[in-house]
């Protein structure tokens, strides 16, 4: 086992990797237990496919991907938002809306351009290779910056989430504390994304939340746990990607599933009183 | 020193007006209790007066600044899975009035203490606020409306869900925060209450049929009107 890991470590590209991947699974488990919450886990899948539309669009233009998936998928992030305050069309159906649209725009793109290749696949299914030396530094730098807006902010997060019309009675500035989620939410999916590819990115922000509520009962607890969850959920998933050569975002989900099923059942031993 | 005043105040759902024609002042240290029957339009005044809803016509003058406020909503908005401790929610009633500024002081962890203490729910603070029963929720967040009300608590409905033993103390709770100097607006189904605790009567019924000191309210026409047998 020790030595499976030394191995891993000397490759100067899995420790970026994991380090990246790190940094995006704690802010993913912090973020998501606030999103499932506030019933806005569906943002997250909506928010992958519009930046897999937009990884489309800058490999087209030969543009630094990271550059071009942020600030859409922040822009994206704002309008789902608002289409879910203002409900107008109803918010689960936008999201479906404007990520089908974002997908289709994307495929459309990449066929016209490089065709169908092995970079779709990594788009969608992520790539462990795909990030380069600049992109860990920016990724770095951001995952650090949400994770420090997190904890600074998490007071004002947990009561928007838990009653927001209370917050805004007493002086809460409740829409900004929702668009800061929105930002540090496509911050985290943009980045994490590359790795974990679009398809399974959501589930780095719903499955640590929703594992951690099936045994703790405090906010902060369920933060703190589900923060542990998702490491540990990334770091088996890893491993396991490199032992036996699985592709690493559906080994990471995986992985989570276990811990999810094994929280499940501890949660139904502890109601049925057996600890 | 004035709290709120309408002025020729009115709201809608929609474009249909489902309360019009309020003029009043609420000042500093006042115990005013709006009654009215159901959907006569109690919960969307106090709404209003908390810039939860948006005014139709006329205005509404506010003298505090919103963090010193506290606020006790009809239904609480926390769903049925959360996981937040009575703790947690007390405490986030101090959040108002701190800005900006992350984290809680000691003076903040103090008062959520007090408050709990002032509702009897401190034991329970660990407790998941889920698992807690009707009338415990119902205290846990009168605790936080606590916490949050620097000079000036809204309550809509108070007693519904407490018991008679819960709903006493509440009453006698509200009455000592008004005598230390607490403003209290109150919406409330029970006449007789409101007439024996509060200093003002706002009487709604889609628009405003009283306002006035509670000692004036039985002998006005919609006071007589309902001492003729009618229950609010």
């Amino acid at each position: 086992m020790f030595s499976l890991l030394a191995e891993m470590f000397s490759y100067a590209f899995l420790t970026r990797a994991v380090i990246v991947g790190l940094l995006v699974s704690l802010c993913a488990a912090l973020l998501g237990v606030s999103l499932v919450l506030k019933r806005y886990s569906m943002i997250g899948a909506g928010l992958s496919n519009v930046g897999f539309g937009a990884l489309a669009v800058a490999a087209a233009f030969n543009a630094a991907p990271l550059m071009i998936s942020i600030p859409v998928v922040v822009l994206a992030a704002f309008l789902l938002l608002r289409l879910n305050e203002r409900s107008r069309i109803k918010g689960d159906a936008a999201i479906a809306l404007i990520s089908t649209s974002a997908l289709a725009i994307g495929v459309a793109v990449v066929s016209a351009t490089t065709g169908m290749n092995t970079d779709v696949c990594n788009y969608m299914f992520g790539s462990i290779l795909a990030m380069s030396q600049s992109d860990v530094r920016l990724s770095i730098a951001l995952a650090s910056g949400v994770f420090l807006l997190f904890i600074l902010f998490y007071r004002q997060i947990f009561a928007v989430t838990f009653d927001e019309a209370f917050a805004r009675a007493t002086g809460v500035n409740a829409s900004l504390y929702n668009s800061l989620l929105a930002v540090l939410t496509a911050v985290t999916i943009a980045l994490g994304m590359r790795m974990m590819g679009a398809l399974l990115i959501s589930s780095l922000i719903i499955f640590p939340a929703l594992t951690a509520m099936r045994l703790c009962k405090q906010f902060r607890t369920v933060a703190v746990c589900s923060a542990i969850i998702s490491v540990a959920g990334f770091l088996s998933g890893i491993i396991c990607s490199y032992a036996y050569a699985t592709p690493t975002g559906a080994s990471v989900v995986i992985a989570n599933i276990l811990l999810f099923l094994l929280f499940w059942a501890a949660g139904l031993a502890r109601e049925r009183g057996f600890f | 020193m004035l709290v709120f005043a309408c002025q020729n105040t009115s709201f809608a759902y929609e474009n249909r007006t489902v309360l019009s024609g309020l003029n009043f002042r609420v000042q500093s240290g006042d115990y005013l209790c709006v009654i009215g029957e159901n959907g006569s339009g109690k919960s969307t005044l106090l709404k209003g007066l908390l810039n939860l809803e948006p005014v139709k016509s006329g205005r509404i003058i506010r003298g505090l600044p919103a963090g010193e406020l506290g606020y006790l909503p009809q239904t609480s908005a926390a769903q049925k899975d959360f996981p937040a401790s009575v703790y947690e929610a007390a405490l986030s009633g101090r959040l108002g009035r701190r800005g900006f500024r992350p984290f809680y002081s000691r003076a903040d962890k103090n008062a959520a203490q007090e408050c709990l203490q002032k509702v009897n729910l401190w034991p329970l603070r660990r407790r998941c606020f889920r698992e807690l029963s009707g009338g415990q929720q119902r205290r846990a967040l009168l605790a936080r409306a606590l916490c949050a009300a620097g000079s000036c608590l809204v309550l809509d409905e108070p007693e519904a869900g407490l018991d008679r033993k819960s709903a006493a103390e509440m009453r006698r709770l509200l009455k000592r925060l008004n005598q230390a100097g607490l403003t209290i607006i109150m919406a409330s189904h029970d006449l007789n209450y409101a007439l024996k605790e509060a200093g003002q009567i706002l009487h709604l019924q889609n628009r405003q049929l009283f306002y006035g000191a509670a000692g004036d309210y039985p002998r006005s026409r919609p006071g007589r009107k309902l001492r003729g047998g009618k229950n609010v």
